[in-house]
């Protein structure tokens, strides 16, 4: 699709027809004063300039790709991107992806966020995808969304375990304010015991009752831990009520899928699959569901049709709850949704393949596991973590901030300070491992801890 | 379009049966929307209900719309088949797809085949 600008005559034109002499005259109702407010800004920098000091600030920084040896997950994890999702992401006709309300013009975006559907459906063992949301998190509230429509409002109640993501839980309290929604669960149980997810899970499950519309748990967890939701669904459903499973990607290759479960709802975040950890974000949030609750769905879903001279073709299929079928009534608005980085997961899964994803999977796995080995060793640190995936929990001598500040200091991007939001959780550092670490880089980690006394 | 004269008819396109209790939409509405895909209906039976309010959403492949009871009254049945065939409310508006039937009926605002034709023609243009 081309872009382009109104010339100097077809603006006059427009500015004739609606009435008014010059662009300034459609600014009238803002006083003057207020117009063009001045602002205390450096000089203008040519490109060189601009390049040079743009080139400062980006040397301070220190990256994963060869500054830092990173140990830190906790929602971003550090993994290995294929150069040809960039080569095919920066292709003109994805980078300027924009709703295809228009298949005529948009099969090739279509057809890549089908594909991207049909591999999330496949990875989470579900029926249907949508075309993505903003991240993980935005996902999860969508989720509550969801179950709060498919029981029409009346069904008040939302269990969370305190096991989900902290930032995830925020932004699902966020979403719901004002919706008439009582969230439970992530702040009145303890977290203490996190090395029991049994119990855990028991005392969560006591709290499921016939006015609860949705129990979102994480898998693996926050912690890491990876715990078969089985029970806790059938619980759920005998309750009515319907279950979200917030999932890693690259776990799913390994372990048994949620779908398998018995899951409702099945999100996540899919930054694991080719996307950079950045700054913390952009990213892209999957959403994948059973078939019935398609319709309470949010975003837009796109759909395989034959087109009028009988040919394959790509067009919105179901967009049940946006702005352009419901109107005033819309109760979602992802019009342009994450294309390009749902795209960019839809690459990495195909350019990996099956088996590759497995293998990521498995890497990460035995990595992790032996540096949880490797770190038990060491006096006075623990690990308390016994079913995990590629995360866990390092109990430590001192508090987190300050043995991270040590690491640093030594080119180590330390694991994640749990007690930031769990302020039971003293010294505690939950650890990440990916297929990026070497098994050099684990001895190294294990190696200055080892070194370090502390009081 | 078809306006059974024996039913009375709501300005948002709903039509109500006096004699059954029956409650669906118009001839004119299905047109409206086009092929219609999927069908909702919220109301259950032993619930009391206030002409005007929402008691369905209908989808076609074009638009959605919600659609509001044209009487008060109670639920006395829903029509659990709609949901599977809702192509039937292209079909079979006045038949087929009935929507919920009220017991005890009375009607909310409401206009006779005549007026109803009138109103629609209005919107022609």
């Amino acid at each position: 699709m081309t872009y382009i600008p109104i010339s100097p005559h077809e603006r006059d034109d427009m500015l004739k027809t609606i009435g008014v002499k010059s662009l300034d005259d459609l600014f009238d109702a803002i006083p003057a004063k207020h117009r063009f407010p001045k602002l205390d800004l450096p000089k203008a920098l040519t490109e060189m300039e601009a390049y040079s000091e743009l080139s400062d600030i980006a040397q301070a920084n220190e990256n994963v790709r060869g500054d830092l040896i990173s140990f830190l997950g906790a929602g971003m994890y550090n993994h290995y991107i294929p150069s040809v999702i960039d080569h095919m992401l920066r292709r003109g006709e994805f980078y300027t992806a924009y709703t295809p309300y228009q298949p005529e013009i948009s099969q090739g975006t279509l057809q890549a966020i089908f594909e991207y559907q049909s591999l999330m459906s496949a990875l989470t063992g579900m029926d249907v995808s949508n075309a993505s949301h903003y991240d993980g998190a935005t996902a999860t509230a969508e989720a509550v969304s969801l179950a709060y429509a498919q029981f029409r409002g009346k069904r008040k109640k939302v269990v969370m375990s305190p096991s989900v993501h902290p930032q995830y839980r925020a932004v699902v309290r966020t979403y719901t304010q004002g919706m008439d929604i009582e969230v439970s669960g992530d702040d009145q149980l303890p977290i203490t015991n996190y090395q029991s997810p049994v119990s855990n899970l028991e005392s969560l499950t006591s709290l499921i009752d016939d006015t609860t519309s949705l129990v979102i748990v994480q898998y693996p967890d926050f912690f890491g831990r990876v715990y078969d939701y089985t029970k806790l669904i059938e619980t759920s459903h005998a309750k009515g009520a319907l279950v979200c499973v917030v999932a890693n990607p690259t776990a799913l290759a390994m372990f048994k899928t949620p779908g398998d479960m018995g899951a409702d709802i099945v999100v996540g975040d899919g930054q694991p699959l080719g996307i950079p950890m950045w700054y913390g974000g952009p990213s892209v949030g999957f959403f994948t569901t059973r078939k019935s609750y398609v319709h309470k769905m949010a975003g837009r879903l796109v759909g395989e049709t034959v087109d009028n001279r009988g040919q394959r073709a790509y067009v919105l299929t179901l967009t049940a709850r946006e702005q352009h079928i419901k109107r005033e009534r819309a109760t979602s608005n992802i019009c342009t949704n994450q294309g390009l980085l749902a795209l960019a997961t839809a690459i990495y899964l195909s350019v990996l393949g099956k088996s590759g994803l497995k293998q990521v999977a498995n890497l990460c796995y035995q990595k992790a596991h032996y540096a949880a080995r490797e770190l038990n060793k060491i006096k006075g640190y623990e690990i308390s973590s016994e079913t995990f995936f590629h995360e866990f929990v390092l109990e430590c001598p001192a508090p987190v901030a300050e043995i991270n500040a040590h690491l640093l200091d030594e080119g180590i991007l330390g694991g994640y300070d749990l007690s930031q939001d769990y302020p039971s959780l003293k010294n505690q550092m939950l650890v990440a491992v990916t297929e990026m670490n070497s098994k050099e880089d684990i001895d190294v980690f294990v190696k200055i801890l080892s070194e370090v006394k502390y009081e | 379009m078809n306006t059974p004269a024996n039913l009375k008819y709501a300005k948002s396109d709903e039509w109500f049966d006096a004699d059954s209790g029956k409650v669906g939409i118009t001839d004119y509405a299905q047109s409206q929307l086009s092929d219609i895909v999927f069908v909702e209906i919220f109301v259950e039976e032993g619930e009391t209900i206030e002409a005007g309010k929402a008691i369905a959403s209908v989808e076609s492949v074009k638009a959605s719309a919600e659609i509001y009871s044209p009487a008060s009254g109670k639920v006395s049945a829903v029509n659990k088949d709609l949901p599977n065939k809702p192509e039937a409310i292209n079909s079979d508006p006045f038949g087929e797809a009935w929507m919920i039937q009220l017991e005890g009926a009375s009607a909310g605002d409401v206009m006779d085949s005549a007026a109803y034709e009138k109103h629609c023609e209005e919107r022609a243009h």
